[in-house]
């Protein structure tokens, strides 16, 4: 039951493996790394270390549902062409931002670079 | 021995601006920082982005933040260890503390304070099988000395700025320099990237993309590397060296081990008081510290920093008292000579 008609609901898979289902808000100019954060699935210092500009990798995470994603900025691109554990689903969680079509979405966060 | 009041591990501007509140104190400071110029994040990932929440800055570059911090910490003349790793601490019988660096510089003061924000820059490592057993024997992250590479073969693998700038210079040493990156796109300043067009065009050195360095072979030393293409064809080169190029990624490093109080990645401190860490003598401010309700922002760093200073006076001056006062009555004496104050008003009739 979402407690905001202008939640969506999003699966997010930690990097144990563990699998949360959280209600994100569409109205606050949040991205997916801001939501991560927000309900604390990764600790503090191993995502969002730039603080959403994609100039680290800290927030790399791996898409595993259908959803039609904007296209990656250059910055995006270029910072996932020097990280490890890139997949052709990767994507920097600071860079999608929330909104209604990412209803579902299901994502799982790449390993931590410092691991 | 490099001896002060506060030693500052870090360069950022939580660090600069701990200076300007020693120097007023009349502490002198000196930082240590891995990185080779001073201004930390600021300097080193964004320096050309603009920063809206720094007070009495509607808008300041994070560059042109760092040079204003150094312009007025300068008059307090700090001292600087720059391009070293803060690796071990010990303290003396006296109390005060020895911090040495990675090239075993030691430095001497009654108080530290950390002002490390994220920790140390340091290479992405690519994830390779047994890399660390070759590193120094043929793989190097970060090119300390060019000759080295004299009449070698070469792999450079990254497509950024570092990648680019060192397949040019090495193409003129090297005996092959192969540049491998996962696309065929590279990004670097314009003329950089149509140098290396022009090498590639000429023939003096080869690029393969979109490919990635899967392996690398040798015992004692690196005899080869094996690519993968993106088709998952697998190739293999004889090479001397393989310099990965993949940026800087931050670590909390040797710190960890200094018997810190460590959450979350993080350095607790007391916020009630002084933003001292579990070791007496030891603060931790700005981004690198934890406690309920912290706030990542340069604005808080600057608050902790004078904070922490205050209590460092006590430390360096037992028993001596200390009475708050205001620059705009005071002005600024720098340990430079240079003196700073109101032009002062004058009492004269007029006629």
């Amino acid at each position: 039951m979402k407690s905001n008609e202008l939640d969506i609901s999003l699966k997010i898979v930690d990097r144990k493996g563990n699998v949360h289902i959280v209600d994100a808000p569409t109205d606050m100019g949040l991205n997916l790394m801001d939501i991560v954060r927000m309900y604390d699935l990764a600790p503090d210092g191993t995502i969002g270390v730039c603080g959403g500009m994609a100039m680290c990798a800290s927030c790399q995470c791996y898409i595993l549902s259908p959803h039609k994603l904007l296209d990656k900025s250059d910055e995006e691109e270029a910072m996932l062409s020097d990280v490890i554990e890139v997949k052709r689903n990767s994507r920097l969680a600071c860079q999608i931002q929330i909104n209604s079509d990412l209803e579902g979405l299901a994502i799982e966060l790449a390993p931590a670079e410092s691991d | 021995m490099i001896k002060t009041d506060i030693l500052i591990i870090g360069a950022g501007p939580t660090a600069l601006f701990a200076v300007f509140e020693a120097g007023l104190l009349k502490l002198n400071c000196h930082l240590i920082d891995v990185l080779a110029q001073p201004g930390g994040q600021c300097s080193e990932i964004y320096p050309k982005k603009p920063i809206y929440d720094i007070p009495a800055h509607p808008e300041i570059l994070a560059g042109e933040l760092t040079e204003k911090l150094l312009e007025q910490s300068k008059q307090f003349s700090p001292g600087f260890t720059l391009g070293e790793r803060a690796e071990t601490i010990s303290r003396q019988d006296d109390g005060k503390f020895i911090v040495t660096t990675n090239k075993g510089t030691k430095h001497l003061a009654p108080v530290v304070a950390i002002a490390g924000g994220l920790g140390c820059f340091e290479p992405r490592k690519p994830n390779i099988k047994n890399i660390e057993r070759l590193e120094d024997k043929g793989v190097a992250y970060i090119i300390k000395d060019p000759e080295v590479y004299r009449n070698k073969r070469v792999v450079i693998a990254g497509g950024g700025d570092s990648a680019l700038d060192w397949t040019i210079f090495l193409s003129k040493i090297a005996k092959k320099v192969t540049l491998i990156h996962r696309r065929n796109e590279f990004r670097g300043a314009l003329d950089s990237v149509q140098k290396v067009q022009e090498l590639k065009n000429s023939g003096k050195i080869d690029i393969i993309t979109p490919a990635e360095v899967t392996s690398i072979e040798g015992n004692n030393f690196l005899k080869s590397v094996t690519y993968t293409t993106r088709d998952g064809e697998q190739q293999s080169l004889l090479t001397e060296a393989l310099i990965p190029l993949f940026g800087l990624t931050p670590k909390l490093g040797p710190i960890a081990n200094w018997g810190l109080e460590i959450e979350r990645n993080a350095i607790k401190v007391n916020n009630a008081l002084d933003y001292q860490t579990n070791i007496p003598g030891v603060f931790a401010i700005g981004d690198i510290n934890t406690y309920p309700g912290k706030l990542k922002l340069i604005l808080c760093g600057f608050h902790e920093a004078t904070i922490m200073c205050h209590a460092a006076y006590k430390i360096v001056n037992p028993g001596k008292r200390y009475v708050l006062k205001y620059t705009t009555v005071t002005g600024v004496d720098g340990f430079d000579g240079t003196r700073k104050e109101a032009t002062k008003n004058v009492v004269k009739s007029i006629q």
